[in-house]
């Protein structure tokens, strides 16, 4: 037992440490050895992963709070800054998620042959951001990791993305990553503009502090008044907002998506957004309930909008990363909407779909990167019958597809149900909007996989082959979790539903 | 006891000036092609004379002159920092003096005089002194500025310089003449009591004060006082661009630091409006023009620009209950100036092996160079404010110490000018890792090029000077240790508050 409690002491600082120094390591690598930076990255992203597995594993949901609490002293007055790390019912399932999203992610980037030290860096620094921004509990170290995660963004989809030929206008990589890079960087400034006023407040009321736990007892005390609340929480939900793909600021999600390389849609869509939604629970709703309930009638407008106009969107579109695209814009609506319902069910249906998601969208975008890899063209109009001769990778979709529309039996459905419960209970008329987007979403979802899958086979297509061995067996992976979570939820419910209890105002 | 009685404590500054005599004289018994000896001489004199300066003023608190210098805490830490930072300059100046310039043995000479100027503005007490060693520091930097003699824009900026120089040098001196008449006194503690007793409050001293500041500024390069910097930054030898976005920020900022905290405390409200009002034009004017620009040099000047914005606000906020701004003011200068190094150092590299300036000439760098090019880039994020590197760090640090202050709304403004100021930052990244080597092609067509560097070399690749890597590589880790553990750095600079500020 010994042994597993020294493990409970690290483990969190690890999950930081390790990606972070396989990024830098691999910085050392040699530069003309790509199968060996790819072997470094696989053992770096395995470590995480189990160590990912572990935390949610040991996490005691009985007990519940904050556990494996670690605090280092970083500053000291009088701007006093400490690490401290901890994780909760609510971030426990997301570490799992980010572990798995990033093991995948650098599995199937086997092939990147092109400056490949370079792009495992920055996807591991990637990953020890989105770690970083889920187990800290300093505003500081919040911010430090979320600025991280958002840092290699740009090269990557600059670098290694690619750009999308619409006929009539180019879609260029550069301004795919542009646009991502600058939307997510202004959304951070509103963030950081909140974090400063936080601090200042609470300056003001004799505690200087950026520590989440210290703010939070403020906050529980009804320190922050009433007003400093309503004022601030709009910067946390906008700036939060943008990354998690809220309407109207959702336009850099589905170009970043489509011009970025397989692997960083994947772990883009699947856990960076999420870090959005998470970043407005953690912040927004934690430190400022008063803010929250001001406000959440704004957000659960802004969600249904979401969700209508990301599958509206989505129906329209011919590149089939695009319709995944808008399709991840639709679904990161129905998170939002979770949390602005502030209901037990509601608030624990959007952590549990920031899950499902994640998995599903990582799954979509690494299928169709197996399609674009073969066919190089995503436009469904020439797509079509690929069942005929991408069989594997077509049922995978057919599953992911199935569970993004909230097909029973796959983690969507709980996931939306919860949602909807939520809603219903609080706004109904939105609630009623958002199943109607549910039903929209199965509109794309099947025709998609009517034509392009399972459709007639196109002869031009004769020669195509499936996806390799290691997309199989991650794709594969994917779908068991969806499926596991879809027909067992209870795993993951009661973890999750430990940490919604202990936020105030539910 | 007399005036003289502690002269001992100006060792450093007297074996400084020493060092500069000698390399002159050095040089005139070095042959042609032993010159990196000087330059050699210069580093391992100014090694020692940090050394020195630690042993010797660790913990010392005295005044000299009867309250003209300052031996205390803060000044001990920019001395440090000034020669620290001329060692750098100068290891990065070998290469490029021995291919581009002549005479260096009065290049080094000359370098270490205007360290010696730098010292003495950090510790100068009286607004006189100030000035003598200011200008100690702008006259040689005159020089610096027109050393490629050969070049007709090094000659233009040079004399620009001197002249925008010479024309802020009276205003400031016109200001400092003000300020006696209606005072009758010039040093900074005398002054802050007259304030603080509300005697002599006329509108003369106010004028006088506004022209101490529109002198400063022009120094800074702050907006509207900034129109000299970017011709006299792209004209100048790059080593002496570096020095003039660098060094001569940090030493006016020391002045400037000390001035306000000991001299203008007492009418901190009368203007902290009017030196927020000044970053803000600063900061926006400077990130907003970068945007525009073609030339590297010109970029970072108008970059200088912005940051010196940033800097001020952090000035702005200085009070008498709190060591915050002061603390954030001195490591956001660490920050910027090491950040700088990095970024400078590189550019130095590059232009040693290209002669490359245009943003353009870095197409494709990251194939040619994968070094240099990850290192301009990880000091362009962090002059951008990105973690983990030095620039986010001490960006926060700064402006928590600004909101604190009371200015939210100026640390908003500041946190959204860093933003303007990644999209400049991102196209020399962009031009780097994006664009292929050769143009031709257009970047963005298709599909990128597949496996290319893989065991031979490229054929335009590029292979920097070891000296230059190993510069360039230690100031990466200075940026990498100031973003992860700026610890140790800020308990220095609380010391070095403290002794400015004895207040809170």
């Amino acid at each position: 037992m010994s042994m597993l409690d020294g493990f409970d002491r690290a483990t969190l600082l690890l999950l930081i440490v390790v990606p972070l120094s396989g990024a830098l390591l691999t910085m050392m690598m040699p530069g003309n050895r790509p199968r060996d930076v790819w072997y470094f990255a696989v053992v770096v992203a395995a470590v995480s992963f189990v160590l990912s597995v572990v935390t949610f594993i040991r996490y005691d949901y009985g007990l519940g709070g904050f556990q494996f609490a670690q605090s280092y002293n970083w500053l000291d007055a009088p701007v006093h800054i400490t690490l401290s790390l901890g994780v909760d019912g609510i971030t426990a399932p997301l570490v799992l998620l980010n572990g798995i999203i990033l093991l995948g992610g650098v599995l199937i980037s086997q092939n990147i042959q092109y400056r490949t030290r370079d792009f495992f860096v920055l996807l591991l620094a990637l990953g020890a951001g989105v770690y970083g921004t889920f187990v800290v509990r300093d505003l500081f170290f919040l911010f430090f990791f979320y600025e991280l995660a958002v840092l290699p963004m740009y090269l990557l989809i600059g670098v290694w993305g690619s750009s999308t030929d619409f006929g009539t206008f180019l879609r260029t990589k550069e301004y795919g990553a542009m646009k991502l890079f600058l939307f997510l960087v202004a959304g951070s400034v509103l963030v950081w503009v909140g974090i400063l006023a936080m601090y200042v407040q609470g300056a003001d009321l004799g505690f200087p502090t950026f520590s989440l736990e210290r703010m939070g007892a403020l906050a529980a005390s009804g320190q922050y008044s009433r007003e400093f609340q309503v004022w601030v929480f709009p910067l946390f939900m906008v700036g939060f907002g943008v990354l998690a793909g809220l309407w109207p600021f959702h336009t850099w999600s589905p170009d970043g998506h489509v011009a970025a390389p397989t692997a960083v849609s994947m772990l883009h869509a699947g856990v960076l957004m999420k870090l959005g939604a998470y970043g407005i629970i953690r912040v927004g709703m934690v430190l400022l309930p008063e803010g929250a309930e001001a406000w959440m009638p704004v957000l659960i407008t802004l969600g249904t909008v979401n969700v209508l106009y990301g599958a509206v969107s989505a129906m329209s579109q011919t590149d089939l990363k695009y319709v995944i695209g808008y399709s991840s814009v639709s679904h990161m609506g129905y998170v939002l909407m979770g949390i602005a319902t502030l209901d037990r069910i509601g608030v624990a249906g959007a952590v549990l779909q920031m899950f499902s998601h994640g998995i599903m969208t990582a799954l979509m975008f690494l299928l169709v990167g197996a399609v674009y890899d073969r066919a190089h063209t995503r436009d469904t109009n020439v797509l079509s019958g690929l069942f005929k001769r991408m069989g594997v990778t077509s049922y995978f979709f057919a599953i992911a597809g199935l569970a993004s529309l909230g097909l029973p039996g796959l983690s969507g459905f709980i996931a939306e149900f919860m949602v909807f419960t939520g809603a219903f209970r609080t706004y109904l008329p939105l609630a009623v909007l958002a199943v109607i987007g549910a039903a929209l979403t199965a509109v794309y979802i099947l025709r998609l996989l009517a034509k392009t899958f399972f459709g007639e086979l196109d002869p031009r297509w004769d020669d195509l082959t499936d996806a390799s061995p290691m997309e199989k067996v991650v794709g594969g992976a994917f779908v068991v979790i969806l499926i596991f979570v879809g027909v067992w939820p209870e795993p993951m419910l009661r973890v999750i539903n430990v940490g919604i209890a202990s936020l105030p105002g539910i | 006891m007399g005036l003289t009685a502690n002269i001992y404590l100006l060792t450093p500054e007297f074996a400084l000036t020493g060092l500069a005599l000698l390399v002159l004289a050095v040089d005139l018994v070095t042959p042609d092609n032993r010159k990196a000896l000087l330059a050699w001489l210069s580093v391992f004199g100014l090694a020692g004379l940090i050394a020195l300066s630690v042993f010797m003023l660790w913990q010392e608190q005295e005044t000299l002159y009867g309250g003209l210098l300052a031996v205390d805490a803060f000044s001990l830490f920019f001395k440090v920092f000034f020669m620290g930072f001329g060692i750098f300059i100068i290891l990065s100046s070998i290469e490029y003096v021995d291919k581009f310039l002549t005479h260096p043995g009065e290049f080094y000479g000359l370098l270490i005089f205007s360290i010696l100027g730098m010292n003495v503005m950090a510790m100068s007490r009286e607004l006189l002194t100030a000035y003598i060693s200011l200008e100690l520091l702008s006259f040689s930097l005159y020089v610096l500025t027109a050393y490629a003699r050969t070049d007709p824009r090094s000659n233009e900026a040079g004399l620009k310089y001197i002249i925008i120089g010479a024309f802020s040098s009276a205003i400031l001196l016109y200001g400092v003449s003000m300020v006696y008449s209606t005072l009758g006194v010039t040093q900074f503690a005398a002054i802050s009591e007259q304030l603080a007793s509300g005697s002599g409050a006329s509108p003369a001293l106010w004028v006088g004060l506004a022209l101490v500041l529109v002198g400063l500024g022009f120094k800074l390069a702050a907006a509207p006082f900034h129109m000299w910097a970017p011709d006299v930054y792209e004209g100048a030898p790059l080593p002496v661009t570096a020095y003039l976005a660098i060094g001569s920020k940090a030493a006016a900022f020391a002045l400037v630091l000390r001035f306000f905290a000991e001299g203008l405390l007492p009418v901190v409200d009368q203007w902290r409006l009017v030196l927020a009002v000044l970053a803000a034009v600063t900061m926006l004017t400077g990130n907003l023009v970068a945007l525009a620009q073609r030339n590297i040099k010109r970029l970072m000047a108008y970059s200088s620009v912005g940051h010196v914005g940033f800097i001020l606000a952090g000035v702005a906020a200085m009070s008498h209950d709190s060591l915050l701004p002061a603390n954030g003011v001195m490591l956001y200068v660490v920050g910027y100036s090491v950040t700088n190094m990095l970024v400078f150092a590189a550019l130095i590299s590059f232009f040693n092996m290209t002669e490359g300036e245009q943003i353009t000439d870095f197409a494709g760098l990251a194939d040619r160079q994968p070094f240099l090019a990850g290192a301009i880039a990880m000091g362009l994020f962090s002059l951008g404010g990105l973690p983990i590197f030095a620039g986010f760090t001490v960006k926060f640090y700064l402006f928590t110490a600004v909101a604190n202050g009371g200015l939210l709304w100026l640390a908003g403004l500041a946190i959204f000018s860093s933003l303007i100021s990644l999209y400049y930052y991102l196209q020399v990244i962009r031009q780097m890792y994006i664009h292929p080597v050769a143009d031709g092609q257009s970047p963005v067509a298709g599909h990128q090029p597949t496996a290319s560097g893989q065991g031979e070399k490229l054929e335009t690749a590029l292979s920097p000077s070891a000296l230059m890597v190993v510069v360039v590589a230690v100031s990466l880790i200075g940026v990498f240790w100031l973003g992860v553990y700026p610890a140790p750095l800020l308990e220095a600079i609380e010391a070095a508050s403290q002794a400015i500020l004895p207040g809170p």
